[in-house]
Order: C-alpha cells, then structure tokens, then sequence
C-alpha cells in the first residue's frame, strides 16, 4: 500500500502510459510542494538519460588515447579539455555516468532491500534470534563504511562488481536497523495476529503483512544510500581501489594525473569533481524531498 | 547511575570482541600473505620453501583459533605486537602517526562547531528566508562534495593565489613538524585538511543543528519564555539551544569517531602520512597484525565515543535517567 503512495513511483509511473493522467497529476502536484526535490529529481532523470544514451553523446571514444594532443585546454572540440594520454574529457565524463549510476543504483537497491528481509525477520521472530542478530549489525556498524568497504575491497579485489559488493555490505546494518524499529511496532498491530489466527505462514505474514508497511523508511534509506552510494565508489576508485583503467569513472579520473597536472591543467581535476558533487547534490535534494513526503506516515506507525 | 555505566562498560565487550572475529577472519580471507608479497611479490621466482620458513617465523602456519587466542589475549594486556611488514611494534607506528591524525580530527571537529551552531542557529531563527536558504544550500553542498576532490581545489587555489601574489608558488609543507615544535608550520601544513574535511562535518552538524532548534522552537516552554517578555537571544541560548544541542552532540560524536581512522582519503591528498594511510598500506602488504590493530583501534573508538554520548545526553537532559 505503502508503495503505490510513493512519489518515486510515481515518477516513473511518468513513463509508462498505462497509469494515465491522475499519475502524471500527482508528480505535478508534488513537485509544486517541493520545488528543490523535483528539481533533483529532474537532474537525477538527465544523468540516467546521459548514461543510457553515453554513447550517441560523447563526441570522442572514451578509452581511445592521443597523443598528439594531450592536455589540450578546453576548447570548440574538447569542451572540457583532454586528460594525460589525449582522451576528451567531456567524453569520459559521459561515460563515467555510466559506472557511477550502476554502482549507485544497485549497491543501493541491493543494500536496502537485503537490509529490509533482515530488518524484518528479525524483529518478527524476536527473541534470541533478534539479539544475536542485533549484536551482529552493532559489529558490523562499529566499521566506518569506508574502512568496510576498503576490505572488502582487498578481498575480492578491485573491478566494478567488487567495488557493488563492497558498497552493499556496509548499507545493509544501516537499513535493517531502521526497518526492524518500524516492524517492531507493526508486529504488535491487530492484524498480524489475525493474519496468523487466518493460518497464514510465517514466509507469508512476513512478506505480505508486514513489509509493505514498512517500506517508507526502507525508501527513504534508499534515497539516502544513492548520493553516498556514488560518493563512496568515487572515493574507493580514487585511491585506485574501485573502478579500474581505463574504464571511465569520476573518482578515477581524479586520480594520479589530475593531481599531478592539476596546475598546468586545472580542468582535469575541476569537471570530474563538478560531475561527483552535482549528482550527489540532486540524490539528495531528491532523497529529503522523499523523506519529507513519507515522514508522517513514518510518524504515525512508529 | 553507576550501575548503569557498569553495564555499558560491560556490553562493550561482546561487541568488541565480535569486531575481534570479524576482522581476523576477513584479513584470513584476502588471497595471498605477507610473506608471499614480500618474497615474491615483484613477480620474482621464489622457493616455495622460503615462503614456508617465513610463514612459520609470522606463526602464520599455527591453527587459526590458536593465532587468535594469542592475539586476544595481548590486546587485553594492551599489548598490540608486531607488524608484520616492517617487524616494529605497532604501539610504535601507530605513535608515529596518531598525533597527526588526532590533531586534524580536533581541528575539523573545531571547524565544524565554529561553522554548524552558528549557521544552524541563523538558519532556524530566520526559518524560510533566503539565509536559511543558503544555509541549506550550504550543507547540502557540503554532503555532496567529495572531500578529497575539496583538497585538490584548495591546493590548486593556494598555488594560484601565491603565484598571483608572490610570484612563486607555495606549497604546504610535506614533512610534519609537531605543533609545539614551531606552530606556524605545523598549521600550515594541517589547516588545509581540517578545512577539506571540516566543510563536510560541519554540513552535517548544520543541518542537525537547524532541524532540532526549530523542533525546540515549537515547545510550549519557549512560548512561555517569549510571554513573558525574554529577549530573543536569551531565549535561543538560554532555553532553546541547550535542549537541541542532544541531536547535534550524537552528530559530533559519530562524525569524530569517524574522522579518526575515517581520514583514509584527505590524508592521501595532502600526502599526509597519518593513521588512514597506514590504514590502506598495511591492507596493501596483508600486514595482518597492523592491520587488525588499527580495525580495533577504530572499533574502540567508536564504541567509547556511542558510550560518552549516552553519558553527555543524560548529563544535558535531566529527564533522561538510565537505570
């Protein structure tokens, strides 16, 4: 129930024609209500347009090195100048999209739904297994995440894939924290108990009766986790622990050259950086406008 | 009161303890060794003999549960052994860096109170105006910016503006000179971080700082303040901000916490040599024993800091008495 209410949904509901005019009314609605969080979804939507269409729009071969005209200033044919080895910018910066909207979108998907399952089976069983289980998650958080993710890193070594799974692990305490707190006060709601007295099993009651009431703070620790989704995978691939050359991403491309030409060639470590800070910017502005929104339900059930 | 401490200070073992586990079996997990790096980690053909005898001198060959017995039982004692890299005690390169690492978190923690009470305070005192705007916009920006892609501009701003200036460009100093030693280049060299990470720590206090004033704001005592005639600002300091101060506090907490071992990517810009880089340099060598120590070092820290914040918010909130 929860779901169907929620303006994301709606967003891209935008999309899909079936849902008809009172969706498309809906999403006007709410952006009129929070003009900074349409305005975020609005970018969020530009750079997933950008990264499905990467490359129709870059104007060079992102990996394609030249070296008759390395660092090139920006200029009519590098808007954004050229790195180290000649490659455009511009071009890599469009591509990059690509890696930071994969590994934002579903380290983030992945960590909040996993935490969700735990979240609620552990506050549905209680008990024993509600403690240990609690205890692990105390572990599991007392790591900073960018320490978690460095070793899980080191583990299974670098690459995108890895780099997925190393931003995953460390969301998953964060959200099965939140959402045990609210499955714990839907557990004691009337209609769990006539659910069981209906002979339903646990699997059942767990998945139908007490997730969908649950998912407004499981989506608002979604929005939250995309903007630190893509923070994190820049940070790991600047220290050359994440994305690998000469696959295009952002924090990779702050690495090593950009630092060392920084002076000579200042648009090297100015755009990368510009692109990490404005997409984070409007995860976020869109991820509060969606807490906003699912706040007072939030309110009402806890 | 004391009771409670006790209990506190007694539920910290298991999950330390649990961090214990944790991380000793996740170092075991990463392929390779130290002694397969250091013999033939150039791609060098070694005897694997050779590799064997250094195995056994690490007491890398021993039964796991007895290597962790071991190690447990000398953190108890306070004792965190030797790196297995460069064969020092680790009480003594976790010395040589910590210093620095304490004084860049302090000093970031300083930015950031400087910066969030005040702009916080504004922002909520003006709520729906254009300073709570750019206040807003302010620490959203300040979330969103990557702190190391901060530094770089900082350092590319110092050398353009020195170069405008002077002529000559300057650069902060590389070597770390202890504050008491000569302070002027000791900040010199530590200012810089403290500002690229400070600005991400203070967005967050802001924000913290607006949302639980205006929260306050709304309370009847405060209209009881403001019918009987206090002035405002008496009303802010004296009332308000003492009872929004709780959220901020756990934020200053969490975040210093975090700064400690968290400064992994500033430090490796400025090309300072603190604990986040030794952090990433002993996981690079599969120095386990370093490592493992600078986990339990964070670990600590963070368990102490959630204790000392319970501590503080009961000492702020009389009405919050733990039993």
């Amino acid at each position: 129930m929860a779901l169907s209410e929620h303006p994301g949904q709606a967003a891209h509901a935008e999309t899909s024609d079936a849902a008809g005019g009172g969706a498309l009314r809906r999403v006007a609605t709410w952006a009129r209500r929070k003009p900074l969080g349409a305005a975020g979804a609005v970018i969020v939507l530009g750079m997933l347009l950008v990264a499905l269409l990467a490359p129709l729009i870059a104007p060079y071969d992102p990996v394609r090195n030249a070296f008759d005209r390395m660092h090139a200033p920006p200029s009519a044919a590098h808007w954004f100048g050229t790195d180290q080895f000649g490659r455009d910018v511009l071009s890599r910066l469009v591509h990059g999209a690509r890696t930071a909207l994969l590994v934002g979108l579903v380290a983030s998907f992945l960590g909040a739904s996993a935490g969700l399952l735990l979240g609620v089976a552990s506050a549905y069983f209680g008990g024993r297994f509600d403690l240990l289980f609690q205890r692990l998650m105390d572990i599991l958080m007392a790591f900073p995440l960018i320490i978690m993710a460095l070793a899980i890193v080191s583990i299974f070594g670098t690459g995108t894939h890895n780099v997925i799974a190393a931003i995953t692990v460390p969301f998953i305490p964060r959200c099965a924290r939140v959402v045990r707190a609210s499955a714990l006060a839907v557990r004691q709601l009337p209609y769990i108990d006539a659910a069981r007295a209906c002979g339903f099993g646990h699997a059942h009651i767990m998945l139908y009766h007490v997730t969908p009431n649950v998912m407004a703070p499981c989506l608002i620790m979604l929005t939250a986790f995309l903007g630190q989704a893509i923070l994190l995978e820049a940070s790991l691939s600047y220290l050359g622990l994440g994305v690998q050359e000469p696959t295009p991403a952002w924090g990779l491309m702050l690495q090593g050259g950009a630092e060392e030409y920084a002076e000579s060639a200042p648009w090297m470590a100015i755009f990368p950086g510009l692109a990490i800070t404005v997409s984070v910017f409007a995860f976020n502005l869109f991820g509060d406008a969606v807490r906003d929104t699912l706040d007072p339900r939030l309110r009402s059930t806890g | 009161m004391t009771r409670y401490i006790c209990k506190r200070l007694l539920l910290m073992i298991p999950t330390l303890l649990g961090a214990a586990v944790f991380v000793f079996l996740l170092m075991r997990l990463i392929p390779g060794d130290v002694c397969e790096l250091r013999l033939a980690g150039e791609g060098a053909y070694v005897d694997e003999k050779a590799i064997q005898i250094c195995r056994e001198q690490a007491g890398l060959t021993r039964p796991l549960a007895g290597q962790f017995v071991d190690w447990v039982w000398g953190l108890a004692r306070g004792d965190f052994g030797v790196s297995m890299w460069t064969g020092r005690p680790i009480a003594y390169e976790i010395g040589l860096r910590f210093q620095l690492s304490l004084q860049v978190a302090v000093m970031a923690t300083l930015t950031a109170i400087l910066l969030a009470l005040p702009l916080g305070t504004v922002a909520a005192m003006n709520q729906d105006t254009w300073l709570d705007y750019g206040v807003r916009a302010f620490s959203i920006a300040g979330l969103a910016t990557p702190s190391f892609w901060l530094g770089i501009l900082i350092i590319l701003a110092l050398l353009n503006v020195t170069q405008a200036f002077w002529g000559t460009p300057w650069m902060p100093p590389i070597q770390y000179t202890p504050i008491w030693t000569d302070p002027v280049a000791n900040l010199s060299q530590l200012v810089w971080p403290a500002l690229a990470t400070g600005y991400r720590y203070s967005a967050v206090a802001a924000r913290m700082t607006r949302s639980a004033l205006l929260e306050v704001l709304q309370e009847d005592y405060i209209r009881t303040a403001r019918a009987k005639g206090l002035v405002e600002h008496l009303i802010i300091n004296r009332h308000a901000l003492k009872n929004a101060l709780l959220p901020v506090v756990t934020v200053f907490g969490i975040e210093f916490a975090f700064l400690i071992g968290g400064l992994v990517v500033t430090e490796q810009v400025f090309n300072l040599n603190g604990l986040g880089k030794l952090f990433v340099e002993s996981v690079g060598n599969h120095d386990y024993t370093l490592t493992q120590a600078l986990v339990m070092l964070v670990a600590l820290v963070f368990v102490v800091t959630n204790f000392v914040i319970d501590l503080i918010y009961a000492w702020l909130d009389p009405r919050i008495r733990y039993g």
